[in-house]
């Protein structure tokens, strides 16, 4: 028998759910450059815990809860730079807030004003991404206008276990394998799109491996260990950084939530896989981690939680008080100069305002 | 050596015209503004070392190198996903979808995202960025290599919707449409690629996008139409002109959004109005000009609008296509049926 390719697909942890290290920590590995992302791990769950509650409340749209997914989202941002460019789906809030997107502005655009994708932060990041997948091949785009360019960036993009199956994630890891681009597909696997399992999207082993069909380095990693998402993304961005090219990485970590607030996951999974899960929640495991490395405490927990409250009520308030937008604004970013026939439906839309 | 594989004489100075065919002044066109902007990148199936399957690319990889000028992997929504990516990033990439029936992937790129950025982030974000399409049938190609599916893409907000009708306006027109900093979908018509040449002066100078071309004044009836038809229209209105009917001819040239005050200002001279193209005539983009015509110069009509169109069915093989196509007897055949009924 000849063998024309073989593959293997490396797992990465460091520290197990309880907050073991599992194996020698990577290599110029700090613990305590661990403490502030720790915080934003806490910030987001505030975050997302208050969200919901606006949204059942009728303050808020449609949400995606990213609950579960902190270390992996957290990670992810916390491994790149300012210059390189963030393509999200629509629920990588974690992500978006170490990159300096504000909250009042995730509550904008899921309050229903695109205003909340104006980014006052990341100015060259994408906007959120609702049709599956198509993110992936715009950040790859994004990385072939930075090689052409010559610049030192990297794109980075999101989907998730379903967004996998995509066309879109298929074609982005392929075409960033044959121009060897500096793009890093993270495939957020928690489990479940909407109702179907994971082992119902596909038959591959793992979903990394859909990184080897395109040439890519290819990982997965314990996406509730936020030492070992660090270190995943370090590899991707540094391959990425020094022109060897893309890759792909999988984070496994699980949906503890509905997939938004219009859905009921208890239609279509059981309790028990969900009880399971919560023992592999991201934040008690690292908790443990850091106080035993003396480097945060019950009580560090208890003031950082309520400032991490008042800051979230502060953006949500913002939030609260911010009026609509004029009628005219659906047409004023249509086209960068509005067109005679659109100048003339704005105006009827604004005489109609008046007179209602 | 295939004279077409030569790399263009654009030198990015202006030169005097050279008589030149329409797919040669899409080339000279892209050439020129290759030359004057580094932004400007070229991408597609099989536009770099081959020059493109109608060659429209051809020379350009050898002036411009690989970097400028990209084969991509042989996928639409790659093509169509890169070209969002690389706008947003602030480059203007000119993609190529090989034929009309291929682009349907890429629909999911334009229609969500390309003409959305710029609304979705407040004018944060914006997708510079042009797709040509060579469109329509009449070149006895297989099947999906005919379709007229420009319709689908006028009913699209924020996008622009172009079709050039001769070699000048080929150049002026695609200039225009990679300077304007909003997406545009350039769809030519591959049937009159090569069909005649005419003096196209390689001096850069973009042609007016949203408004209609005036081809020939007349007073009796208005043709409107675009791209491959344009010619038989023009040649409906020598016929017609022998039996002393003086048919005036619009081009419009931009299909989205569109120049009605040209065509509402010939109906109010002419009473009358031939619509001619030949995508299906069911909500073909002839309707929406005939509905606007019904709403705001209904007085103006002197008899019933007509539209000479493709049948409501899928163009045929070749076979049978130039018997789907509008044609010159058609058309004059229905400039005579205004005149008739009034």
């Amino acid at each position: 028998m000849t063998i024309a390719a073989t593959f293997e697909i490396e797992y990465l942890q460091y520290l197990d759910q309880n907050g073991e290290p599992t194996q020698t920590m990577p290599t110029g590995f700090d613990a305590s450059g661990l403490v502030p992302w720790f915080k934003q791990m806490l910030f987001l769950r505030t975050f997302d815990n208050k969200a919901v509650a606006l949204q059942r409340t009728g303050k808020l749209g449609t949400y995606a809860p990213c609950l579960g997914h902190e270390a992996t989202q957290v990670g992810i941002g916390a491994a790149m730079r300012p210059e390189d460019v963030f393509a999200p789906s629509y629920r990588e809030f974690g992500t978006q807030f170490a990159r300096g997107v504000q909250p009042r502005e995730v509550l904008m655009y899921w309050g229903g004003d695109e205003r909340g994708s104006d980014f006052a932060g990341p100015r060259h990041d994408f906007p959120w991404s609702v049709p599956i997948s198509t993110q992936c091949l715009h950040a790859a785009g994004a990385a072939l206008a930075f090689k052409l360019r010559k610049q030192p960036r990297v794109a980075v993009t999101c989907c998730g276990d379903g967004g996998s199956s995509k066309t879109d994630t298929y074609a982005a890891i392929n075409s960033a394998g044959a121009y060897t681009l500096p793009f890093v597909q993270c495939i957020i696997n928690n489990g479940w799109a909407i109702s179907v399992p994971r082992k119902a999207q596909t038959g591959a082993q793992t979903l990394a491996q859909k990184g080897i069909a395109g040439g890519l380095y290819s990982l997965q990693v314990d996406g509730n260990d936020l030492i070992a998402v660090l270190e995943g993304m370090r590899r991707a961005m540094e391959r990425a950084r020094s022109g060897e090219g893309a890759s792909v990485i999988e984070f496994l970590t699980y949906r503890l939530h509905d997939h938004t607030t219009a859905d009921d996951a208890r239609r279509y999974r059981g309790e028990d896989e969900v009880k399971s899960a919560w023992q592999r929640d991201p934040i008690p495991r690292l908790r443990s981690y850091l106080g035993a490395q003396n480097l945060w405490s019950d009580a560090q927990e208890k003031d950082w939680i309520a400032d991490c409250g008042e800051r979230v009520d502060q953006e949500i308030n913002a939030y609260l008080e911010s009026k609509p937008q004029p009628i005219e604004s659906m047409f004023d970013y249509l086209y960068a100069e509005l067109p005679p026939d659109l100048l003339t439906q704005r105006a009827e839309a604004i005489a109609g305002e008046s007179r209602s | 050596m295939n004279k077409q594989t030569a790399a263009p004489a654009t030198s990015g100075e202006p030169v005097a015209a050279s008589a030149i065919t329409l797919i040669e002044a899409i080339t000279q066109a892209l050439a020129w503004e290759m030359h004057n902007d580094d932004s400007v990148v070229v991408l597609g199936e099989d536009v770099g070392v081959n020059g493109g399957v109608f060659r429209a690319t051809a020379g350009l990889q050898q002036r411009f190198g690989p970097e400028r000028v990209l084969d991509t992997p042989l996928d639409e929504t790659t093509i169509a996903g890169l070209t969002v990516g690389m706008a947003a990033m602030g480059m203007k990439p000119v993609a190529e979808a090989q034929f009309d029936g291929f682009m349907y992937p890429m629909v999911d790129h334009i229609v969500c995202h390309a003409v959305r950025f710029r609304t979705r982030t407040r004018g944060r974000l914006t997708c510079p960025m042009v797709l040509r399409v060579p469109w329509g049938g009449g070149i006895r190609a297989p099947e999906h290599h005919s379709e007229a599916n420009e319709a689908i893409f006028t009913n699209v907000p924020g996008l622009r919707v172009v079709m050039p009708s001769s070699p000048a306006r080929a150049y002026g027109l695609l200039l225009a449409a990679i300077r304007d900093p909003d997406p545009v979908i350039y769809f030519e018509p591959k049937r009159i690629y090569r069909q005649y040449k005419e003096l196209v002066p390689d001096d850069g100078e973009a042609l007016p996008l949203d408004v209609c071309y005036v081809l020939r004044d007349g007073s009796d009836v208005t043709l409107v139409t675009w791209g491959a038809q344009v010619k038989e229209s023009l040649e409906a209105a020598e016929v017609l002109a022998k039996d002393g009917i003086s048919a005036e001819v619009i081009d419009v040239a931009t299909l989205k959004p569109y120049d009605f005050d040209t065509i509402a200002e010939s109906v109010a001279k002419t009473g009358r109005c031939v619509i001619v193209h030949e995508a299906p005539r069911t909500a073909g983009f002839g309707a929406e000009i005939a509905a606007r015509l019904a709403e705001e110069s209904i007085y103006d009509l002197l008899a019933p609008i007509q539209r000479v169109t493709g049948y409501d069915t899928h163009i045929p093989l070749f076979r049978l296509e130039m018997k789907y196509l509008p044609s010159v007897d058609k058309i004059v055949a229905a400039a005579k049926r205004t005149l008739a009924a009034s």
